[in-house]
């Protein structure tokens, strides 16, 4: 991959300081998507009119002497189930094709005004169902690093966006590991804040309680100023809570010396050897660098994938309830309204999306609900007392982000279960509401690479992102040259 | 709990598709069947556990009913917002008739 690559905190400095144009780096970025993306389609749409147009008007704010924010000229990739108001917003679904939003999602308001410039829409499983981006309506995303393989998922197109260099920071969403999963998979840092600290409105809703919005970059310092844009209260939206944007950087290069790192010990099994083996490597890195680490029990772990399988879906079930062929995109034509609903979701939405309202929907029904989303829900208060717990021992907590590296295309699409345990360390902090992390820890089977995920307490992300600076400064060199089909 | 074998018959299975507005083939019906399930096989794992008296998570925040000042603001432009459903009419979204189904 591209070893002198600009950080996203370059870019701005340079545009800001005139360095070097807004123009002359959108330019650079769209040579590699148009040269690339073709095969590693991690697009749904490229904005390249637009972003043209809009690094000109970034570089005449720096001329007439004027800042244009922390993120000045920095190229971005946006998940698509994200709104922009007038641009296609997909959810890589069939339902949503040709549906342009009638305004922004909060995020891109944000990033706007941080003088980010959109460089596209990327591909995703559809409605953020999925670990593999296998499950877009309109074709999978490709593994930079190795063409044959999958990126993750569900945000597979913006952990590919940045792994192939089309962007230095994208964002996703992350339901259930959607963000940390494809992270570590691709090779690239990506991060679920706590939740509620960044606003949900206009992100098209997969589980309420569960979604949020999170970057990815090449570096912790990338991601950082990525979440502090975006982060921080919104009245729009319910769920957010009553803070300021979270303060990420200033603790970067702090170290762990006097840190607690938590081992679970009773983590559910599954990682292959390889991840196993890196994951113990990153203990060994912190405690060289001055941390604690210590055993914790999380007895309620492992009930967690079963929890949020009941839990995401019946929240889909209930917030899918809306495409419904009335008020936006696609319908089928019929003859009576009840019918044009059920042949309008029929034909608009794929299998996978289907099997989860399915599900969801069996939970919340009459005679099942007590006995499944009832009970999950208790389950979700065990698991988050757990947690609560384990931090009274430990300032973070250290897992394997992915239990593989990443893996062939086609490999578990044909078992849903099997795709679903991909999720099962990154499960309980959504469930819980508490940040996580991946970060690059060298490389396993294959040569492709490995992700070490850091957790920690609600609203202690700057704790998280301290832990995450201190891996990367002591995290293996990837070997190169192992990718086939990657932008160089 | 449900634990009679198969844990969810094809009549079941149907039943939910209709209450989620979702068509199924016969095929499908059965796919769909065989896969509910497997997962419901899975999930049994929490079967076992002690809820009584556990309170249930809803969500992860302390929040509770979260209200706006009730003041007049910007709202979504009329135009645009008909302009992107797939039929509209005099201001109005259009749908085909709802009486007269047979259920």
């Amino acid at each position: 991959m591209n070893n002198n690559r600009t950080s996203a905190v370059d870019i701005a400095q340079n545009v800001r300081n005139n360095v070097k144009t807004a123009a002359d780096f959108i330019e650079e970025h769209l040579a590699r998507i148009a040269e690339h993306d073709g095969e590693i389609h991690a697009f749904n749409l490229v904005l390249a009119k637009e972003a043209r147009a809009r690094a000109a008007e970034i570089d005449e704010m720096v001329a007439a002497g004027r800042d244009p924010g922390p993120l000045a000229g920095v190229p971005v990739a946006l998940k698509d189930n994200m709104c922009t108001q007038g641009i296609p917003t997909t959810c890589s679904s069939n339902i949503l094709a040709d549906w342009r939003p009638p305004y922004d999602a909060t995020v891109v308001t944000r990033l706007r005004e941080a003088g980010a410039i959109f460089v596209g829409k990327t591909n995703l499983d559809e409605f953020a169902m999925g670990s593999s981006t296998e499950n877009s309506a309109f074709g999978p995303t490709k593994n930079p690093l190795d063409t044959t393989r999958v990126p993750g998922g569900s945000s597979g197109g913006s952990a590919a966006a940045v792994a192939a260099d089309f962007a230095p920071i994208s964002f996703g969403s992350d339901t259930g590991g959607s963000i940390r999963q494809p992270a570590a998979l691709c090779g690239v840092v990506g991060v679920k804040p706590t939740y509620g600290a960044v606003s949900r409105l206009g992100l098209i809703a997969f589980g309420s309680s569960l979604d949020q919005i999170g970057p990815f970059a090449h570096t912790v310092a990338d991601a950082a100023v990525g979440l502090q844009t975006i982060s921080g209260h919104d009245p729009g939206d319910s769920t957010s809570i009553q803070e300021g944007p979270l303060d990420l950087s200033r603790k970067l290069e702090l170290g762990v010396a006097g840190l607690r790192i938590g081992r679970i010990t009773d983590l559910p099994a599954g990682a292959s050897p390889d991840v196993e083996q890196r994951t113990e490597e990153a203990f060994d890195a912190l405690r060289a660098a001055g941390a604690e680490i210590v055993d914790v029990k999380v007895p309620a772990f492992s009930y967690g994938l079963t929890a949020y399988y009941l839990i995401a879906p019946a929240e889909a079930s209930s917030n899918l309830a809306r495409f419904d062929g009335v008020r936006f995109g696609m319908r089928t034509a019929s003859t009576d309204t009840n019918h044009m609903y059920m042949a309008t979701r029929t034909e608009g939405f794929g299998d996978e999306v289907k099997r989860r309202i399915m599900l969801g929907t069996y939970a919340l029904s009459a005679g099942y609900y007590d006995a499944y989303y009832g009970r999950a829900q208790k389950v979700r208060r065990l698991i988050a007392n757990d947690f609560s717990a384990a931090y009274e021992k430990a300032d973070v907590l250290l897992t394997p982000a992915s239990p593989t590296v990443a893996f062939e295309m086609g490999d578990k699409a044909s078992d849903p279960l099997t795709m679903y345990l991909c999720d099962t360390y990154t499960i309980p902090s959504n469930l819980t509401g508490h940040p996580g992390m991946s970060v690059p820890f060298g490389t396993g089977d294959h040569g492709l690479p490995v992700g070490v995920q850091v957790l920690a307490p609600a609203l202690k992300d700057d704790v998280m992102f301290q832990v995450g600076a201190a891996l990367e400064r002591s995290a293996p060199q990837r070997s190169t040259g192992s990718g086939e089909g990657g932008a160089s | 709990m449900p634990d009679e074998s198969p844990r969810i018959t094809v009549d079941e299975v149907s039943k939910v598709a209709t209450l989620a507005r979702l068509i199924l083939t016969d095929e499908e019906l059965s796919t769909a069947t065989a896969e509910l399930s497997a997962m419901l096989d899975h999930f049994a794992d929490i079967d076992g556990l002690d809820l009584e008296g556990i309170e249930p998570m809803m969500q992860p925040t302390p929040l509770a009913n979260v209200m706006r000042d009730d003041v007049v603001g910007v709202t979504l432009n009329r135009e645009e917002v008909l302009s992107q459903a797939p039929l509209a009419e005099d201001g109005r979204f259009r749908v085909p008739p709802i009486v007269g189904i047979e259920e």
